[in-house]
């Protein structure tokens, strides 16, 4: 039977503010130590209040705006009731009925590479809780992360398989990245996922039953933790089994989730309107004020690249990715109008040096000039191209001008006619066989002569000028 | 007279004029506070050491603006009582919980704060209802405070300790707060003027909250001039409440005038009840005529959605506080019962370190917002709030101030109706619908009944109308002697 | 209407109080006694009347971003019974 994957996210994201979602302390926790950024309001002291944070009020606006979503013209915090250790005041500070995102969408590609538009359903303000240490036969509390405002970005169920929940999600954080309101860095936790995943028969009209599955902590995570769960749904229903609705975890090391919560019973968290804190109420002149802030989006930049510099959908994909890059490609093109050129040496050389080292290619030290310098130099024959990509792996390095690592290393390109007329006379001189062969008609030895020459040179002769004063030397002698 | 008599106007004239010393009057202060502590009962932390380093202080402060020939604070070396759900750093705050035993606030509420930026000076922590739960102190986890005027009755609650002490002699005066009635219930059975300003006028940063939506601190006083004096201090934005308002504090005193000419007074017919005591519904009758011949206008109201009050506040007061409660759990803080797991400590904690009546409304908040039973009750509430509340808009359309008893009975003797929760909240029908529509309101003495226990009468104004029901209240009070008569004790 | 003992236990769970079967029995009554009296409150019409949260007629209080000196560590932990290393410290926290 053909079955078909029914998925829907919840993404939190960490929003980039300087102090906490409803109190002054520093949101920065992660080289504190433990309990070292907490007061009484994140402590959950007797008789604490919150204070609601501007900034993370604006960032979940210009987060929606991204998400191209409804900005609510009403919005009320909430408290959400439930125990737990890492949640200091036995209630967390959500939105509920009316959160400050709605219907909003991400548009990404399927598994085939098509466009495919994912809903949003709401994304709304929250805080984060404490985190706990377990040490076995006991746990430890710190609160210094409790209380950092979250973003919460719930997709409608329209993600049908792996790749899309991939390819959603590196789309999310590129916008969450582009609107500048979280580093969206899942490896640190910034960015947390969690799936709802169903599958039913291709056809059949209710949706499947559906399990949640929580702490996706890497982009790997998800894809591996979807395709299990979906196998092991499919293989249950072969077998005429059902598929019981619970809470599972994702065990990385091991490759499998597991039931984490079976209760049956739904948690009840007796949202009911925060009375500590008056509502939002979110006028056209602030959203248009906030908006105003918001870059140009990855995808009407793909398609301005795409129309405006002629490149490869790959190329496209790789330098809107980011805002860095796109922004250091463009410096580049300004200074050096061939789009393509440059594309090809960004995304070829400067991104290989890159990982070769496993560092990002803003933490070496080639500009955008530094860059069109070496091109430059290429273009007036001063270095060739083999010595350009060398320059450019030294600059990366030391970030010394590209006149100065070609001088510094003797890699001036060698194209004065009697120094390489002497060096091809020497070489004639060496190899009277190859010449013959040559002279009778085995063109194909160019090659190795041009390669002897370059040798000889240490690759600095300009390959040009060596291929015309071999032909002629040999055409001279036949 | 003697020192402990003292109003806070009173004290201050002579604590100004250094015929008394801040020292001399704490002191005085102290010794009739262990003298009376025994049968009253007031305090449930008296900070003696403090209070006396707090006094020299604020005689320096005394002596310097004698010196300078300048003006200080009213409240400058006057020696106050705190209800103890007002968190005061270096003081042990209880909220008369024992899950709270020994805890030791880091900081302080921000009333208290204002006061002690005057130079105020701070004797102890009165006993209140565990987490300001009850209308007697009985729910207390540590002991009940005596009526100063018959010991065998409660004093009212839950700043029955405030109360108390003012009425004593054991405070000048004394900051409580009121959820349903906390300050104005106990200051009518205690025979003193209690104030609960308009939800948003004080600060609530600091005060263990209860019922988030309608708590506020309130003063206990002698009488209305102090009450003025004091609000004026805990009044005023706070950017640490997001509930507090963010206008202008008038100097009350200018609202105390004699003449009340004109102004319009509405007596609502659905607040004189059946079941009520007979001296209370004719002190206030008797209370409302002595204003008429003064000159006030007074005509018969209805507020027809009174009687819902009752059910709307002991839904709404619940749910909040089963959410207000949850960071009981004694990791962070409070008496912990250790367990060895993590779900039994929580349970064992709340379940050990909470009282009957903090467990009675926590369960019946926690119902009121559960699946299923939300809207029937938690939502409906809501709704008729906005009818309680639109009642009152109407009613202040037309008359200035409402004037109405502040309880149905007299203080009632201990142990009477601490077994039916029902006839204790009913208690409370008063007062409760000035919280539910953010108003605020007062209590003052207006006589006496059969036994001799004290008789308050209620005013209340609109949101932010303070200075409207001090002006009537301090007519009253000119006109009248029933807030100097005292307890003999 | 009358509460279960199931209902009250739920309720207890819900609000992670051990109650006693004595304190379950007490509480199934007071809780019905008071419940039946709100339920006076269904007979009020409230079609179309909006829900008071709270009663101020205030919006958009908030405060601008800027971090504030936190709590010294030790005064943070000070009345907490039980520590570790600068951590509260709490049992497993197991599956039930």
């Amino acid at each position: 039977m053909e079955y078909e994957v029914i998925i829907g996210m919840e993404v939190h994201a960490q929003l980039l503010t300087e102090s906490k979602m409803f109190c002054s302390c520093s949101a920065d926790y992660a080289d504190a130590p433990p309990n070292t950024h907490v007061c009484p309001v994140c402590l959950a002291l007797p008789g604490a209040l919150p204070v609601i944070n501007k900034a993370a009020v604006e960032a979940t606006i210009l987060a929606g705006l991204a998400l191209h979503s409804d900005i609510a013209e009403t919005a009320v915090f909430a408290r959400k009731n439930y125990h737990y250790p890492d949640l200091p005041k036995g209630y967390q500070i959500s939105q509920y009925e009316l959160p400050l995102c709605l219907h909003g969408h991400v548009d990404i590609q399927d598994d085939n590479g098509q466009p495919k538009r994912i809903r949003i359903e709401r994304a709304h303000l929250e805080e984060d809780t404490g985190k706990l240490v377990h040490m076995g036969d006991h746990s430890l509390v710190d609160l210094n992360r409790a209380g950092v405002p979250l973003l919460e970005i719930v997709t409608e169920a329209d993600i049908r398989s792996a790749t899309e929940a991939y390819n959603y999600l590196t789309k999310l954080r590129t916008l969450l990245r582009y609107a500048g309101v979280s580093t969206a860095d899942m490896e640190k936790g910034a960015m947390r996922c969690e799936a709802n995943i169903s599958v039913r028969p291709v056809g059949q009209k209710e949706f499947g039953t559906k399990v949640e599955v929580k702490n996706l902590n890497s982009f790997r995570a998800v894809r591996n933790a979807i395709d299990y769960e979906v196998k092991r749904h499919i293989q249950v229903l072969e077998s005429g089994g059902q598929i019981k609705q619970v809470t599972m975890g994702w065990n990385e090391a091991a490759g499998h989730t597991f039931v984490q919560r079976s209760k049956e019973e739904a948690n009840d968290y007796r949202y009911f309107p925060e009375p500590d804190l008056p509502p939002l109420q979110v006028s056209q002149a602030w959203i248009d004020e906030i908006a105003q802030r918001l870059p140009e989006l990855p995808d009407a930049k793909a398609e301005r690249f795409a129309a405006q510099y002629r490149l490869q959908p790959a190329d496209v994909m790789f330098l809107t990715s980011e805002q860095d890059i796109a922004n250091w490609y463009e410096a580049a093109v300004a200074l050096y109008p061939q789009p393509k050129t440059v594309a090809a040496w960004f995304t070829g050389e400067l991104i290989g040096i890159a990982r070769e080292k496993g560092v990002t290619f803003k933490e070496g030290n080639v500009t955008p000039a530094g860059l069109v310098s070496i091109l430059q130099l290429i273009d007036t024959g001063k270095i060739n191209r083999n010595t350009g990509k060398a320059v450019l792996a030294e600059m990366f390095a030391n970030g010394e001008s590209a006149e100065r690592i070609v001088v510094n290393h003797g890699w001036a390109q060698v194209s004065d006619d009697a120094a390489l007329a002497g060096i091809i006379e020497r070489l004639l001189a060496h190899h009277p066989g190859e010449v013959a062969k040559y002279r009778g008609g085995k063109k194909g030895l160019m090659g190795w002569f041009m390669g002897q020459v370059m040798r000889e040179t240490q690759g600095k002769a300009n390959p040009d000028v060596v291929r015309k004063l071999l032909q002629e030397t040999l055409e001279r002698g036949a | 007279m003697e020192l402990h008599q003292l109003t806070v106007h009173e004290a201050a004239a002579l604590l100004q004029s250094g015929a008394i010393s801040a020292r001399a009057l704490t002191d005085a202060q102290l010794v009739r506070l262990r003298a009376l502590q025994p049968d009253v009962k007031a305090y449930l932390h008296v900070a003696e050491k403090q209070a006396r380093r707090q006094a020299e202080e604020a005689d320096e402060v005394l002596s310097a603006a004698r010196r300078d020939g300048v003006l200080v604070s009213p409240l400058t070396g006057v020696p106050l009582g705190i209800k103890d759900v007002l968190s005061l750093a270096g003081q042990p705050t209880t909220c008369g919980s024992r899950l709270l035993k020994g805890y030791m606030p880091p900081y302080t509420a921000t009333a208290v704060e204002k006061l002690a930026r005057e130079h105020a000076i701070f004797l102890g922590k009165t006993n209140t209802d565990e987490f300001a739960m009850g209308s007697s102190t009985e729910n207390s986890a540590y002991f009940t405070t005596h009526n100063p005027w018959d010991l065998t009755r409660v004093p009212g609650g839950s700043s029955g300790g405030s109360a108390a002490a003012v009425a004593a002699g054991m405070a000048i005066a004394a900051l409580g707060t009121d959820t349903g009635g906390s300050v104005r219930q106990p200051a009518a059975l205690c025979g003193v003027v209690g104030l609960k300003p308009s939800y948003g006028r004080v600060s609530r940063y600091g005060l263990v909250a209860f019922g988030s939506s309608l708590d506020q601190v309130g003063t206990l006083t002698k009488d209305v001039t102090d009450a003025a004096l004091l609000l004026k201090v805990i009044a005023g934005h706070d950017p640490h409440d997001s509930t507090s308002l963010d206008v202008p504090v008038p100097d009350y005193r200018q609202a105390l005038n004699p003449d009340v000419r004109g102004v319009r007074i509405g007596v609502p017919k659905e607040y004189f009840v059946d079941g009520m005591q007979p001296a209370v519904e004719k002190a206030v009758r008797e209370a409302i005529a002595q204003l008429a011949r003064m000159g006030a206008e007074v005509e018969e109201i209805s507020l027809p959605n009174t009687e819902y009050a009752l059910p709307v506040y002991y839904l709404i007061a619940p749910a909040e506080a089963s959410a207000n409660l949850a960071r009981f759990d004694g990791i962070r803080y409070g008496q912990l019962v250790e367990t060895g797991n993590m779900w039994k400590n929580f349970r064992e904690t709340r379940g050990q370190g909470f009282g009957p009546e903090v467990k009675r409304r926590i369960m019946l908040g926690t119902y009121a917002l559960s699946a299923g039973y939300y809207d029937a009750y938690y939502l409906k509430a809501g709704q008729v709030r906005t009818m309680i509340k639109a009642d009152f808009e109407r009613a202040f359309a037309d008359v200035d101030v409402i004037i109405t008893p502040t309880t149905p009975k007299t203080a009632f003797k201990i142990g009477e109706r601490i077994d039916d929760p029902l006839s204790m909240y009913l208690g409370d029908i008063f007062t409760l619908s000035v919280n539910l529509a953010g108003l605020c309101g007062l209590s003052l003495p207006c006589g006496f009944d059969e036994n001799k226990l004290p008789i308050g009468m209620q005013i209340l104004g609109p949101s932010l109308g303070e200075e409207k029901i001090l002006h009537v209240a301090y007519a009253y009070e000119q006109a009248t002697t029933w807030h100097r008569q005292r307890p003999d004790i | 209407m009358g509460l279960t003992i199931q209902e009250v236990e739920h309720i207890a769970e819900l609000a992670k109080l051990r109650l006693t079967a004595e304190e379950k029995t007490r509480y199934r009554e007071q809780l019905s006694a008071i419940l039946d009296y709100a339920n006076c409150l269904q007979a009020v019409d409230t079609t179309g009347i909006p829900q008071t949260a709270t009663v101020l007629p205030l919006k958009n209080v908030m405060r601008e971003d800027k971090q504030q000196p936190s709590l010294p560590p030790d005064v943070a932990l000070a009345n907490a019974q039980e520590k570790e290393n600068g951590f509260f410290r709490v049992p497993p926290i197991l599956d039930e």
